[in-house]
C-alpha cells in the first residue's frame, strides 16, 4: 500500500482502491450474501414474503434427502435421494476428469519441460493455447459434432475397423460428459505440472539413471515427488471447474446423466425457487472444499504447496 | 573390483561443431586419472560419454574390456558424481545414498546398513536421517560420494565436484577423495580446470584443448616436460620468448631471441614454429652475466606471495620476465630499479610448439 502510494500518487491509488473495494463487495461479497440469506429462507408467493411464515430454517438444505430411487450396485439394492446420488455422481465423474486429465498431461508436460527441442516450445504451447481462443460453447457443440452418431469419431473408427456398429457416444451415460470436459480443462493441468516438472533440476533425472534406475522409477521417485505441488494444484483446478461446470453437462450430457449444477440451474431457472437453488449452490461449494481439503491431506499437500 | 576405460579414435560432433576430436586414451584399473583444460574443451563431453548420456560419433569406448556402444547409463558399471552433485532434496540421506540399492531391488533394512557403512566411510556418521538441505558443502559432497559408491561402480566419474567449494575445504577434500579412491580401490575419472587439484590428486593427467588431447603424462612430467606451448601455459607459469630455432643437435638447440640467442631443450617441433618457455622458478637473478642464455632486465616490480617471493623486470626490449625466488628465510631480495641478469639452465628452458589444435 505504501508502495502503491509512493509509485501513482494519492488520486490514482484512491481510484484503484475503490475500484477494487466496488469490485470486491458489490459484485462478489454482496450477491454471495444475498443469496446466502436467501438459503435459508422458505420459497413464498410475494405477497408472503416478510410475513409470518418467512422464517429462516435449514428446510431448503435439507430438501436433497426428497424423493428417494431404487438403485442397485455390485447385486446390493438400495434407495437413494435422487439429489444425493447426482451430487455423488458429480463429485466422482468429476474425480474421473480428474484422473484422465493427469495421465494425459503428464507425458505431454514431462516431454515439453525435459525432452523437446526448446526452440520448438514456443510454437507446441501455442498450438495448445489456439484452442482457447474458440468460445467454450463452440468447442462444446466442435465435440457434440465429433460424438456424433454419424460424426466423424464413429466413421474414422468403423473405417479402421475397431467398431462395426457405430456408437451413440452422447448417449451412453456420462461418456459425452467426461469427455467434453477432460477437453475443456485439461491445460488447467498441463500447465501446473509442466511448471513443476520444469523447475526440476535435470541432473537429478540424469543422476537417478545413472545408478541404474529405470524409467518408470525414476518417475516414481525423482519427478513425481518433485511435481506433486503442480499435479495437486492442477487437480483442485481441474475438480472444482468440472464440479461446477454447467455449460459442457447440458451440451454433451445424454437422458441418463445429470450433472449437480443442472439440478442447482433447474430450482433457479424451471422452477424459480432462488431460494432452493441457493441453498444447493452452497452445499455444492463448501462439499467440494471439504472433499478437496481431505483429499490434500490423504497425499500430504499443503496449501501453501499450491500457492506457489 | 575396478575396471580400465579404454577410448579409441572418439569423436563427438554437435552438429558442425567438433567437441571431442581423437581421443585415444588407456585408462588402468584403479587408476586416478584427471582430464584438465579449460571449459569448453570437451572434457565434460568425453564424461558423459563414458557414462553413456551422450554416444560418440565416431570410435570406441571400451569398459573393462568391452564395448559399450548403445548401453544406457543406467547399463554401465560406471557412477557419475556432478558439478551440482544433483542429490535427491525429497529424500533422507540414507534414501539419497541407498538409491542405486532401491532400484536393484534390495531390502530396506539392507539398504540402511549398507548406507550408514558408506556414511562411515566418507567420515559423515550420523547424519542419516537428516536432509540435504541441512548439510554444508562439504558435507554434501560426501553424501554424493558415498551415493556413487554405494553401487559398487567399476569406474567413479567426477564432473568438477569440488569447484563449488571454498579453498580450505577444497584442499581438504582433494586429500579425502585421494584417500578413499586407494580405500576402495576403484577407477577415477576426475574432470577438473584446476592444474592444482589435477597435479595433487592424480596418478595421471590427460591435458586438453580445443577438443584435443595435448598430452597424457604423469603429473610430474606434465609439469617438467610439456610437449607444447599449451599445455606449459595452462599447467603452471612461464616466460616465452619468440625467436627461432638455428642449430639443433643430441636434443638441444640454439634460438635466436631479439634478447639475444640462447640454447635450451629442444621439443617436437615437426615443422611448425617454436617458442622458448621457462618457468619463473628456473629463471636465476644475479648481478653479473653468466655464461649463456643471460637476459639483463631492471626490476619493476616485487610481489610477496609467503612461500615465494615473485619479481618483475623489464628486458632491454620492453618484455616483462619474472622470476620465483623460494623464501627460504635468507633469500636475498633485489630492490626495484635495479639493473640484473636473469639467468636459466639451457636443461630447465623447452623450445615447444603452439597447442595440438585443427586447422
Amino acid at each position: 500500500m505504501q508502495d502503491l502510494l509512493r509509485r501513482y500518487g494519492p488520486g490514482l491509488t484512491l481510484i484503484m482502491t475503490l475500484l477494487v473495494a466496488f469490485w470486491l463487495l458489490m459484485l462478489v461479497i454482496l450477491p454471495n450474501m444475498t443469496l446466502f440469506e436467501q438459503s435459508f429462507r422458505p420459497y413464498l408467493p410475494v405477497t408472503e414474503i416478510g410475513g409470518p411464515r418467512d422464517t429462516y430454517g435449514f428446510g431448503n438444505y435439507l430438501k436433497v434427502f426428497d424423493g428417494s430411487i431404487e438403485r442397485s450396485l455390485f447385486g446390493i439394492s438400495f434407495s437413494i435421494p435422487v439429489h444425493v446420488m447426482t451430487f455423488g455422481l458429480t463429485i466422482w465423474y468429476s474425480m474421473v476428469v480428474t484422473a484422465l486429465c493427469f495421465l494425459l498431461a503428464y507425458p505431454l508436460a514431462y516431454y515439453m519441460a525435459k525432452i523437446v527441442n526448446p526452440r520448438s516450445l514456443p510454437t507446441l504451447i501455442l498450438l495448445l493455447f489456439i484452442p482457447l481462443w474458440v468460445s467454450e460453447v463452440l468447442r462444446a457443440f466442435a465435440w457434440w459434432i465429433i460424438l456424433a452418431f454419424r460424426g466423424p469419431l464413429n466413421a474414422l473408427l468403423l473405417s479402421l475397423g475397431l467398431i462395426d456398429d457405430p456408437i451413440r457416444w452422447t448417449n451412453m451415460g456420462y461418456t459425452g460428459v467426461v469427455i467434453g470436459l477432460i477437453y475443456t480443462y485439461v491445460l488447467f493441468m498441463l500447465f501446473p505440472v509442466y511448471n513443476a516438472v520444469q523447475s526440476l533440476d535435470t541432473n537429478q533425472i540424469e543422476a537417478a539413471e545413472d545408478l541404474g534406475a529405470p524409467w518408470w522409477k525414476i518417475h516414481w521417485r525423482i519427478v513425481l515427488p518433485h511435481a506433486k505441488p503442480g499435479i495437486a494444484s492442477g487437480s483442485v483446478m481441474v475438480f472444482m471447474l468440472s464440479a461446477g461446470s454447467l455449460l459442457v453437462p447440458s451440451i454433451l450430457g445424454s437422458t441418463t446423466s445429470q450433472w449437480f449444477t443442472q439440478t442447482i440451474n433447474q430450482w433457479f431457472n424451471d422452477a424459480l425457487d432462488w431460494n432452493t437453488a441457493s441453498a444447493y449452490a452452497f452445499l455444492l461449494l463448501l462439499l467440494c472444499t471439504v472433499f478437496v481439503s481431505i483429499a490434500m491431506r490423504l497425499f500430504r499437500v499443503k496449501l501453501s504447496d499450491i500457492a506457489k | 573390483m575396478s575396471a580400465g576405460i579404454d577410448l579409441e579414435n572418439v569423436c563427438c560432433d554437435f552438429g558442425s561443431f567438433r567437441a571431442v576430436d581423437n581421443a585415444n586414451v588407456s585408462i588402468r584399473p584403479g587408476e586416478f586419472f584427471s582430464f584438465l583444460g579449460p571449459s569448453g574443451c570437451g572434457k565434460t563431453t568425453i564424461l558423459r560419454m563414458v557414462s553413456g548420456f551422450i554416444e560418440p560419433t565416431q570410435g570406441v569406448i571400451r569398459i573393462g574390456g568391452a564395448d559399450v556402444k548403445g548401453k544406457r547409463p543406467n547399463q554401465r558399471p560406471t557412477a557419475l558424481i556432478f558439478q551440482n552433485l544433483a542429490l535427491f532434496p525429497l529424500m533422507p540421506i540414507w534414501e539419497n545414498i541407498s538409491f542405486g540399492l532401491e532400484v536393484r531391488g534390495i531390502d530396506k533394512a539392507t539398504r540402511r546398513k549398507k548406507a550408514e557403512e558408506l556414511l562411515r566411510l566418507v567420515d559423515l556418521p550420523g547424519a542419516a536421517d537428516k536432509m540435504v538441505s541441512q548439510l554444508s558443502g562439504g558435507q554434501k559432497q560426501r553424501v554424493a560420494i558415498a551415493r556413487a559408491l554405494a553401487v559398487e561402480p567399476q569406474v567413479m566419474l567426477l564432473d568438477e565436484p569440488l569447484s563449488a567449494l571454498d579453498l580450505k575445504l577444497r584442499q581438504h577434500m582433494r586429500a579425502e577423495l585421494r584417500a578413499i579412491q586407494q580405500r576402495t580401490g576403484v577407477t577415477f575419472i576426475y574432470i577438473t580446470h584446476d592444474q592444482g587439484e589435477a597435479l595433487a590428486m592424480s596418478d595421471r593427467v590427460g591435458v586438453m584443448s580445443q577438443g584435443r588431447i595435448q598430452q597424457i603424462a604423469d603429473p610430474r612430467e606434465i609439469y617438467n616436460n610439456p610437449v607444447n606451448g599449451f599445455v606449459a601455459s595452462f599447467v603452471g607459469e612461464n616466460n616465452i620468448f619468440q625467436g627461432e630455432v638455428q642449430q639443433a643437435a643430441d636434443g638441444m638447440a640454439s634460438f635466436a631471441t631479439p634478447h639475444g640467442t640462447f640454447r635450451a631443450r629442444l621439443g617436437e617441433l615437426g615443422d611448425k614454429p617454436g617458442k622458448l618457455y621457462v618457468r619463473p622458478e628456473h629463471m636465476l637473478l644475479s648481478d653479473a652475466p653468466a655464461v649463456e642464455n643471460s637476459v639483463p632486465v631492471t626490476i619493476s616490480d616485487i610481489s610477496f606471495e609467503g612461500s615465494f617471493i615473485a619479481v618483475h623486470a623489464t628486458s632491454d626490449t620492453g618484455a616483462i620476465l619474472s622470476a620465483e625466488i623460494r623464501n627460504d628465510g635468507a633469500a636475498t631480495v633485489p630492490e626495484k630499479g635495479a639493473r640484473v641478469h636473469m639467468t636459466f639452465d639451457p636443461a630447465r628452458a623447452a623450445i615447444l610448439p603452439d597447442a595440438n589444435v585443427r586447422g
